[in-house]
């Protein structure tokens, strides 16, 4: 697989905050690429990079075979972005941006349509509306539709679900999965850990640096322990009484239940008795396969990683 | 969470021109619940919290907040009760201290007071070094809390959370709920608003609205099951929008006791 994107070492500062540090990856073509993390980890930096439009203090990028300080023209014009802030022109409408981005990209809206039908169909009742008056699902398809609109190899999609409701963002992953088939390249962050899985592969961002880079199964995966549901009446009090359990390693709530570790992998036999004892009901206990987000809590707490057992570990 | 209503709203309706934003919504929320106030974009949500935290005047129905009138007495209204929301919490460019002086002031808090709360508040937040750093400064999360902290700070009886904890990684996501619970522990209502799902089931009870109508309101478990559905997400995707198969049979079950 070619790589679209290549890159080593990438760093960047502003002023006192380093906001990446030393980040390397590839991205390959077809390839949907996310970087989850939350605010602040360094997501929209790195996209400033990627799009050209902030260079890195240290580090090299290499986009679609050109390296992105000298080929900036040609790659912009092969990159569309969609930031994380709404960016489109709020006092024209929905025709005007697209026709807009079109030209300024020296094409027609008629001559990429079938790209862009899946999701325009949706916002094109409302073409005469003016982008400022969009709802926030409508606002993130027109968004979706303009950086298309030239046909771009590499799509870089900043948080385009934040704030958006659950059914919505259901749709707008339907829309990407469909993209494929143009061989579009997209690089996508979220804060959202369910959107992971809807990646080939994922970069775990925190802190201006990389957690790691895996396939999502294999991130799922690599959780190190064996994960135990606990279910009861008394949700809060759960949490609090499996804390100060000796046995327990960590306790999340996690929707309706808690995700809990104990020592040595099993469940303590005084449990029980000791969560009845705090009065806490109803009590059901059940080892469940870890997801992305119990791999994610568990590698921002690294101490509570148990050490790998022989040599050679990765 | 006792029996007693804080919030009584009974066939609101709020129009703008020939648009109906919220169309006849009816509910109670008690003291010291945890009450999910869900809805896809667009559904109505932000015109309801405006009208419940006195922002806004119904068009028509009672909305009693806090044992006030949303009609006759919205100032009243605004003394009970806390906000925050995800857009707006503090001011920027003002440290963590000059924003709670400048909040408890406009709660009408003697100085004394307000110097009171803060170290308590400082405390409990473990915040003492960040006291005079710019709000700007200070990491999403911490701002969160400390936003969250600041709307509790008149004791209110009910706090308004608008989408609290958009874009925070999931620890942090997990802390603030845990400060949700404590609070609700203390007897204060926390009414709700989010996108993630699995949020919606940590709390008491939830609402759904899809175009200005409310077409659930349960605890998780009886939604789900209600729904045949796994979780809130499966509901949620079910019927928060309009098409969504809705049950047939009451969708607002009366409340079980009678009046209080």
């Amino acid at each position: 697989m070619e790589n679209v994107i290549r890159a080593t070492g990438i760093s960047r500062r502003f002023e006192a905050v380093q906001a990446l540090k030393d980040i390397s990856f590839d991205v390959g073509e077809g390839e949907i690429f996310g970087f989850i993390g939350s605010d602040g980890a360094g997501k929209t930096t790195l996209f400033r990079i990627i799009t050209t439009l902030l260079l890195p203090d240290e580090g090299e990028m290499t986009i679609m075979g050109l390296d992105h300080r000298s080929g900036f023209r040609e790659l912009r014009r092969n990159i569309g972005y969609m930031p994380g802030r709404f960016s489109l022109y709020q006092d024209l409408t929905v025709e005007e941006n697209m026709n807009f981005y079109a030209t300024v990209f020296g094409t027609t809206v008629r001559e990429n349509y079938d790209l862009i039908s899946g999701i325009y169909s949706h916002i094109e009742p409302f073409k005469k509306r003016l982008a400022g008056k969009l709802s926030g699902g409508m606002k993130q398809k027109l968004a979706l539709s303009c950086a298309l609109i030239h046909k771009p190899r590499l799509l870089v999609l900043d948080e385009p679900t934040t704030g958006v409701d659950a059914v919505s963002r259901f749709e707008f992953w339907e829309m990407l999965k469909k993209l494929m088939k143009y061989n579009i390249t997209i690089v996508v962050s979220t804060p959202y850990m369910d959107e992971a899985m809807r990646c080939d592969r994922v970069a775990l961002i925190q802190n201006g640096g990389i957690l790691t880079i895996e396939k999502p199964e294999n991130i799922r995966k690599a959780f190190s322990r064996k994960l135990f549901s606990v279910r009861a009446r008394e949700k809060y009090r759960l949490i609090n009484a499996l804390r100060n359990h000796h046995g327990t390693v960590t306790a999340y709530p996690f929707g309706d239940s808690v995700h809990a570790t104990f020592n040595e992998d099993r469940i303590d036999d005084s449990l029980y008795e000791y969560l009845s004892g705090k009065g806490i009901s109803e009590v059901t206990i059940s080892e469940l396969e870890p997801g992305i987000e119990d791999r994610f809590l568990e590698l921002m707490s690294p101490e509570l990683i148990p050490p790998l057992k022989g040599v050679g570990g990765m | 969470m006792t029996n007693s209503t804080v919030i009584s709203v009974k066939n609101l309706v709020k129009k703008f021109g020939s648009f109906v934003a919220n169309d006849n919504l009816t509910f109670e929320v008690y003291e010291g619940e945890i009450f999910g106030f869900l809805g896809a974009n667009g559904a109505g949500k932000t015109t309801a919290l405006r009208i419940l935290s006195g922002l806004s005047e119904p068009t028509s129905g009672e909305v009693y907040v806090a044992g006030f009138s949303a009609k006759k007495d919205p100032e009243k209204i605004k003394r009970k009760i806390g906000y925050m929301c995800q857009k707006f919490s503090l001011y920027e460019d003002l440290t963590a201290k000059e924003n709670i002086m400048l909040f408890g002031g406009i709660y009408g808090m003697t100085k004394k007071l307000i110097k009171g709360r803060t170290e308590e508040l400082f405390a409990r937040l473990n915040f003492m070094e960040h006291g005079n750093r710019l709000i700007s400064d200070l990491p999403l999360g911490l701002k969160q809390k400390l936003a969250f902290s600041v709307a509790l700070l008149h004791e209110p009886r009910i706090v308004f959370l608008d989408e609290p904890t958009g874009g925070v990684d999931p620890v942090t996501r997990r802390d603030f709920w845990e400060m949700i619970y404590e609070t609700a522990a203390r007897g204060i209502t926390l009414f709700v608003t989010t996108h993630y799902m699995d949020e919606a089931e940590y709390c008491d009870r939830v609402s759904i609205m899809s175009e200005g109508k409310i077409v659930a309101l349960d605890t998780p478990d009886e939604l789900k099951r209600q729904y045949n559905a796994a979780s809130v997400e499966e509901v949620f995707v079910k019927i928060a929008r309009p098409g969504g198969a809705h049950p047939p049979g009451p969708l607002l079950p009366e409340r079980e006791g009678g009046a209080n």
